[in-house]
């Protein structure tokens, strides 16, 4: 087994209202690895990829990215151990939150801005090969023509894409994805889902995408986390055989709908459990 | 080309409504016979706006003074107590109840404390049209600062923003039309904040030539005076609106600024 760049170990997380999010949870990622976390709502995805980003800090148990613990000093450019180079790292959400007086191509140049050592030669380089690299991801998403446009003028579905830009434009190792998709329709989702898998495969980095379509982690990731309802345990890990690139057409193979098929029956089951669970509770109580 | 003939048409019947009033006014004296002690005829204020325009000229100036004075002190201070609260959650849930106290104080009672301090004159009047117009630009910053999308802070946080490039890329360029929201409500507040102390303790100003006409019987005076401040104020907010009506354009989709 080859090392791992994501690691966490024993993670328990106790949010201050007493609830328990995540209990005794242990995951690990490869670099370049893709890996999709599916479960049921409640169960703990976003507070894992929140663990990763170091956004927030674990109650017990440790999170090693690229063998740098996080979530100490609340981020990974901390640099709390040594002088090793901090992991890039590029998140987006189901909310593309483009900042409404910048046009598409500035909103996604803002990672640059920010990141060393981008962010040293900002001034610099934004007008010519930072621009140009915005242009050329934005191109490769099918947005080619609309970096001049505000965010308004955009669809939902033309947003994410540009969301997903500004979260690849400064090179990530890591990339954490929390629902992207979740807002589109059907037909745009599994546009982006070759998009994503394109962009994938020509950066490498590796992705941690949290989502609740099953039929979408089965096509974008090489091996998918099952959670149990809260509080969250990786319940199942299985890896996803299927060659690359995959097709939406794929997606439709017997082999696919039986995968996503005992996903379904995993997730359907471990919810019962919780809410028997729960009853057994109320009539205790 | 019919929208601009709409555009006309409503601001010609503006005019003659205004024109249409002042008439109605006229002719109504007229008719009552009503002494000018108690309301004198538009023609007769304008008559003494044009007599005694040298000696009012001086006082509007320093009413304007005093006015644009007070507001930009109170914007100036206003925007870094707004920033201060507004850049942290803890700042903005302890001080926002203390703001709304603190704004709820009747500003006529500063003035006689401003006096003692300062002495009658032009300060009380600077100090009370600032205390008046921070608290509008208070809130509207905090709140347009505050207002940032966990999500992309989250984001922004992650590729290691410090907490001023967070304020300095999306914090202030959110709060600005909340900002500039404020201002127009801010200038007309200053302006009341200015005449109030005018008339209570000053020795120039419109206010204070109100209150010595009033005391004298003057009463065409007193109405003078009026007419200046109601021009002042209507040329006061109308070059905020336009000044934030160009300066947000792109927020203009949004309306949902506070209206403090
Ligand atoms: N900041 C917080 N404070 C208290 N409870 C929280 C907080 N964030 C999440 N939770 C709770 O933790 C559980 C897991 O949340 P989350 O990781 O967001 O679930 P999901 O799998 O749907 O992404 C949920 O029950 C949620 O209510
Ligand atoms: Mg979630």
């Amino acid at each position: 087994m080859s090392e791992a760049f994501v690691e966490l170990s024993d993670v328990t997380v106790r949010f201050n209202g007493g609830t328990i999010a995540l209990s005794q949870t242990d995951l690990r990622l490869e670099q370049g690895d893709f890996v999709a976390l599916v479960g049921p709502s409640g169960c703990g995805k976003s507070t894992i990829l929140k663990l990763v980003a170091g956004l927030l800090k674990p109650s017990s148990g440790v999170v090693l990215v690229a063998k740098r613990e996080v979530g100490l000093a609340g981020s990974v450019r901390k640099e709390a151990l040594g002088a090793s180079v901090p992991v890039r790292i590029g998140l987006a959400f189901q909310n593309p939150t483009m900042l409404p007086w910048l046009t598409i191509r500035e909103n996604v140049m803002i990672p640059l801005k920010i990141v060393s050592p981008f962010r040293e030669q900002y001034a610099r380089k934004k007008k010519g090969e930072y621009a140009e690299r915005a242009e050329a991801l934005l191109a490769q998403v099918g947005l080619k023509g609309f970096g001049d446009k505000r965010p308004w003028q955009l669809s939902g579905g033309m947003l994410q894409r540009a969301s997903l830009c500004r979260a690849l434009v400064h090179e990530p190792q890591l990339l954490l994805l929390d629902e992207p998709f979740g807002a589109l329709d059907q037909f745009t989702r599994e546009e982006l889902w070759s998009i994503m898998q394109s962009l994938w495969m020509s950066q490498r980095p590796t992705v941690l995408l949290v989502t609740h379509d099953l039929r979408e982690s089965a096509f974008l990731a090489n091996r998918i986390a099952v959670m149990s309802a809260r509080p969250g345990r990786i319940l199942e890990d299985r890896a996803v055989p299927f060659a690359r690139p995959r097709t939406v057409e794929m997606s439709y193979a017997p082999e696919f709908a039986a995968l996503v098929q005992q996903l379904r029956m995993r997730i359907a089951h471990t919810r019962a459990e919780a809410d028997t669970a729960a009853q057994a509770a109320e009539v205790t109580a | 080309m019919s929208a601009l003939n709409v555009k006309t048409r409503q601001r010609l019947l503006s005019a003659g409504t205004l024109l249409g009033f002042f008439l109605l006014w006229e002719l109504a004296c007229i008719a009552t016979g009503v002494s000018d002690l108690i309301l004198p005829r538009p023609s007769q204020i304008a008559a003494v706006l044009w007599e005694k325009m040298p000696l009012l000229w001086p006082h509007t100036v320093q009413t304007l003074y005093t006015t644009l004075s007070g507001f930009a002190l109170g914007v100036m201070i206003g925007i870094v107590i707004g920033v201060a609260i507004g850049s942290s959650k803890t700042a903005y849930d302890v001080a926002y109840p203390l703001l709304v106290g603190f704004s709820s104080i009747p500003k006529v009672a500063v003035v006689p404390i401003f006096v003692v301090w300062f002495g009658a004159g032009t300060v009380p009047a600077i100090l009370t049209s600032m205390v008046i117009s921070i608290f509008p630009v208070v809130v509207n910053v905090a709140t347009g600062l505050a207002t940032t999308e966990p999500e992309l802070e989250d984001v922004l946080k992650v590729l290691g923003a410090r907490k001023r490039d967070i304020l300095w890329n999306v914090g202030l360029p959110r709060a600005l039309p909340y900002l500039f929201a404020s201002l127009k409500i801010a200038i007309t507040l200053a302006f009341v904040g200015t005449v109030l102390a005018e008339t209570v303790a000053a020795n120039r100003g419109i206010g204070n030539v109100m209150m010595i006409a009033s005391g004298n019987f003057d009463v065409p005076m007193v109405f003078a005076g009026l007419v200046i401040l109601a021009v002042m104020g209507v040329m006061l907010y109308g070059v905020s609106s336009f000044v934030e009506g160009r300066l947000t354009g792109w927020a203009q989709r949004k309306s949902d600024v506070v209206m403090a």
